[in-house]
């Protein structure tokens, strides 16, 4: 695998010093990956390299596409968000790729926007975000926060009858929008202002001592009291280490997290943190014939019989999936084709459904919210009944109210304004 | 009331049950339909068949409900039998949750787990407290009470009454009393009794006291309502106090954090005048050791794992410090006198650590679990102080004090610092100055290692964990003087304090950037830091 990796860098190197642009043989199609294998962010999305790698290898099992076999090309941004933009264009300009399945960060994805939009290529995107964009180029797989947030806080709402919120993230954009969207519903459904505290903190925070002793004195004003978390990845485990030995129980103050999977669970005994929640629109405990084809293949390709399964991972699967169906419609792995091809494609998803790609280039999905069992997995405990559309413009905030995005002639339109009837009510 | 009259019957029961544990009401087989219920329909139909089992008032169904709130009881697909079921090999070895008799094993596909929730867990909780009331171990007891405080269920206060009155332990009785409050003020009793219990709650005096007052204000009325105005008042001031402690607390664990991660960097940087990026690198590999050391003892001897930190003490200070020379010799000694060669080549090995680290451990964290004696937390007045952070406190205070130690006893010491002072005098007295430079890199990083053996108990083990306290312990070493170590203990304690001090106004993104502006502003009027020491770190 890391030979592999070597091999494909060196190639990738070679094609762009010796042969130039003139590399784009014909006889395989060529898919780029564009995620961190070094810096910060590598703990996330190695892991998503990995299962495109994977998938990518199960699709030339079974025959290719388009009677191609299919061929990965992957390259480093190195957590650096101006070089996901120039990787981006390398893998477009110099290795001719014609999908690209990639990216974390929100800034990130708004770094390699314009590049995609400028060179006409394709983006799938499989990680949960706040919402608030919609491109032509780029395909959400990842939950929008209707997807998300909203149903977890219904769930504390209406089955824990929580009354007092506390609203803790990481200092940037996906917590800080995540939260406004949150705080404006939250109000919406008649939450006094101060039943709501908001507190955010640097990434990789890890003195947690200090906010979770406030959490408890919030929590002491003798109504329920939940936390909604959108702390990111590396602080988690510090966060959960204080809850656990500061005995917050999940029985008393539950917290649910969006950024929380098996993934980050695998740092942490979590025997103190059973019962504590997250919402995701994939577990690994899914109790389908499909997840369990899905984790022994991963396991198989991984070599570690422990190995977890995550949701951006079933992002990927069914951002894939879809792209392969979308090509195989148009005949032609030509992005416009596909572009109008892949609206209304429909894939099965790893829960059980299928998922299909709307015309807002969100995809519908089922929203779970599971508790923390002490194996480090998660079970879950309610889920929606359909699947849910992800909403790519809120309802609840005022710049986005009224904007609806559709991607299909005649509107064809990111941001249509139903307000004034035109397209490009604001944002991007 | 049926619960209630049953509940009597369970403590008639549980007294014969002492001295004649076979003896069972109805006998397990009556139960059993009962039991197996619990697997059927969802979490609602969980919940009545828990009722209907509590109504039984049968003691022998206190393990399955057990095993149910921890999640081990099982049910059987091919006949709808439910078990309490422990993992064994790839499957799950069965006993009966009744006669808790051993019961064979099952596949991993033959069983499936009764689901519970936070919801069917608060029940359960309570539900073993009215249980367990009047068991023979004074913690069960303990423990039943403190679910009764937590469920404030009125129908409890008749058998607190009862468990009371048989009581012998002075702290479950003073729990017990708390818990009756708590149900009595959620219950239809006259004003006396409520005044009554309002007082009880004022003498605790916590959180979950103050939480239960605030709640009665708002709900009762009249003399009761101005009872609990008074003692809610009370108890914020008394907690207000606490807090200022509890900070301070903090303030101290955080400052011995930040001690122990630049208490190395104060002798490679502070000592020997080295800009070393890579040494939140050193920290990270003395956590990488703690990991192995414990997946070892995992592994092959369990029975040590509540040692395996002080295993992982020597090896990591090992590991980090013939590291730490290994640059030294290799690299650093080659570019002294030229800070900023030295500061981007430190940082490439940096770099080339993590992704070292990254391609043989993978990318992911990797679980360093606490021994028990660094598990949980113990409470001081309103303070709650947990036992990890003690430890860590001590642990910094133990590691400053053995290399003051070190430095000022021992001919080791004795040589470092005349070859800080005077490199040329010191070489012409025959000091081995080379040799010392990479003894003391070593020493640096050696103690790096072992911090990174504690803050591998708090923070996550990852490649990136030594990026996060590269600047924190830059920052503590400049602010503190550099080359003085006890300006990096100062320095450390202060900024912790500091920092502690400004979280709840400013909140932590804002603390931090403030304290950087302190600290800037503190340069600027002494450049030296809080104790300027001479030596080769100034003239050079």
């Amino acid at each position: 695998m890391k030979k592999t990796f070597t091999k494909l860098a060196l190639a990738g190197l070679l094609a762009s010093t010796l042969i130039g642009g003139a590399s784009a043989q014909e006889d395989t199609i060529k898919v780029g990956i564009l995620h961190s294998l070094s810096g910060t962010m590598a703990i996330s999305e190695t892991t998503l390299k990995d299962a495109m790698l994977m998938l990518i290898e199960e699709q030339n099992k079974k025959g290719g596409l388009l009677g191609k076999q299919l061929e990965a090309v992957v390259v480093d941004p190195a957590s650096d968000w101006p070089l996901f933009a120039e990787k981006a264009r390398e893998l477009i300009e110099v290795n001719g790729v014609d999908a690209v399945f990639g990216c974390w960060t929100s800034v990130s994805r708004k770094s390699v926007l314009p590049v995609f939009e400028e060179l006409n290529s394709l983006l799938f995107y499989p990680v949960q975000y706040e919402g608030e964009e919609s491109q032509r180029n780029v395909f959400y797989t990842g939950a929008a926060p209707n997807q998300q947030a909203i149903p977890a806080v219904d769930y504390l709402m209406n089955e824990e009858g929580v009354e007092r919120w506390v609203l803790a993230g990481t200092d940037y954009v996906y917590p800080r929008t995540t939260n406004k969207i949150l705080e404006a519903y939250l109000k919406a459904k008649g939450v006094a202002e101060e039943d709501i505290m908001i507190n955010y903190t640097p990434f990789g925070h890890s003195d947690w001592q200090t906010i979770v002793s406030d959490i408890k004195t919030f929590g002491s004003a003798g109504k329920k009291t939940a936390v909604v978390s959108t702390i990111n990845g590396d602080a988690n485990v510090p966060f959960y280490k204080e809850l656990g030995n500061a005995g917050i129980k999940a029985e008393d103050i539950p917290v649910v997290a969006f950024s929380v999977g098996e993934e980050e669970l695998a740092g942490l005994d979590t025997a103190p943190l059973v019962g504590h929640l997250a919402a995701w629109n994939y577990f690994q405990s899914a109790d389908t014939d499909a997840n369990a084809e899905f984790i022994d293949t991963w396991q198989a390709y991984t070599g570690d019989d422990n190995r977890v399964t995550n949701d951006p991972m079933e992002a990927h699967f069914i951002g894939f999936n879809m792209w392969v169906e979308a090509v195989k419609k148009a005949g032609t792995t030509d992005p416009d084709a596909v572009i109008d091809a892949i609206v209304g494609v429909s894939v099965p998803n790893l829960t059980g459904g299928y998922s299909a790609m709307m015309p807002n280039h969100h995809i519908t999905k089922p929203v779970l919210i599971g508790e923390i069992q002490d194996d480090g997995q998660f079970e879950t405990v309610w889920e929606t009944s359909g699947l849910v559309v992800g909403d790519a413009w809120s309802d609840y905030l005022d710049g986005s109210k009224d904007l609806i995005s559709d991607w299909r002639a005649p509107l064809s339109c990111g941001n249509f304004n139903t307000a004034t009837g035109k397209c490009g009510g604001s944002g991007s | 009331m049926s619960l209630l009259k049953s509940f009597f019957l369970l403590v008639g029961l549980m007294v014969c049950a002492a001295s004649e544990p076979s003896f069972a009401q109805s006998g397990p087989e009556a139960l059993r339909p009962l039991i197996n219920g619990l697997a059927e329909g969802k979490y609602a139909e969980t919940e009545k068949q828990i009722g209907a089992l509590v109504a039984t008032g049968d003691p022998a169904v206190a393990p399955a409900l057990e095993a149910l709130g921890e999640g081990d009881l099982y049910v059987r697909k091919s006949d709808g039998a439910v078990f309490i079921a422990t993992k064994a090999g790839k499957g799950y070895a069965l006993t009966d949750p009744l006669t808790l008799e051993q019961a064979g094993e099952a596949g991993r596909r033959d069983v499936s787990k009764i689901k519970v929730n936070n919801k069917l867990r608060r029940v359960l909780r309570s539900a073993l407290g009215s249980l367990t009331l009047m068991a023979a171990d004074p913690q069960v007891r303990m423990a039943a009470a403190e679910a009764i405080f937590k469920a404030r269920d009125p129908d409890g206060i008749e058998a607190l009454d009862a468990a009371l009155a048989a009581e012998t332990d002075d702290g479950v009785r003073k729990v017990m009393e708390e818990a009756r409050a708590a149900a009595v003020l959620n219950s239809d009793l006259d004003e006396p009794q409520k005044l009554d219990a309002v007082q009880t709650l004022s003498v605790m005096g916590n959180r979950d006291a103050l939480s239960l007052l605030i709640g009665v204000q708002s709900s009762a009325g009249g003399a009761v309502r101005d009872a609990a105005t008074q003692a809610v008042t009370r108890i914020q001031k008394s907690i207000a106090a606490w807090d200022a402690a509890q900070n301070i607390w903090y303030g101290l664990s955080l400052g011995s954090v930040l001690l122990l991660a630049a208490i190395g960097l104060a002798i490679t940087f502070g000592v020997m005048g080295v800009i070393n990026m890579a040494h939140g690198e050193m920290v990270m590999i003395g956590a990488y050791v703690t990991f192995v050391v414990q997946e070892l003892i995992r592994t092959s001897a369990p029975g040590l794992f509540d040692y395996s930190l002080f295993i992982a003490l020597p090896l990591a200070f090992l590991t980090s410090g013939v590291i730490g020379v290994a640059i030294e010799r290799g690299v650093i000694r080659w570019l002294y006198g030229r800070p900023l060669e030295t500061l981007l080549a430190t940082w490439g090995i940096s770099l080339m650590l993590q992704q070292a680290v990254r391609s043989i451990f993978g990318p992911t964290n990797q679980e360093v679990g606490n021994p028990d004696w660094m598990s949980g937390a113990f409470e001081i007045g309103q303070m709650t102080i947990t036992y990890n952070r003690m430890w860590i406190i001590v642990f910094a205070m133990l590691v400053f004090a053995g290399l003051m130690l070190v430095l000022k006893k021992t001919p080791f010491g004795l040589y470092t610092r005349a070859v800080t002072q005077n490199r040329r005098m010191a070489a012409s007295m025959g000091i081995r100055t080379p040799w010392v430079d990479a003894m003391t890199f070593g020493l640096g990083s050696g103690i790096a290692g072992i911090a990174g053996v504690a803050l591998s108990q708090i923070d996550n083990v990852s490649p990136n964990l030594g990026q996060g306290y590269i600047i924190d312990s830059f920052m503590v070493v400049v602010f503190g003087g550099v080359g003085n170590l006890w300006g990096t203990l100062v320095g450390a304690m202060t900024l912790g304090i500091v920092n502690k001090f400004l979280e709840p106004y400013a909140g932590a993104v804002l603390g931090k950037i403030f304290v950087l502006v302190f600290i800037i502003l503190f340069i600027q009027k002494r450049p030296r830091g809080l104790f300027a020491l001479k030596g080769r770190a100034v003239e050079a």
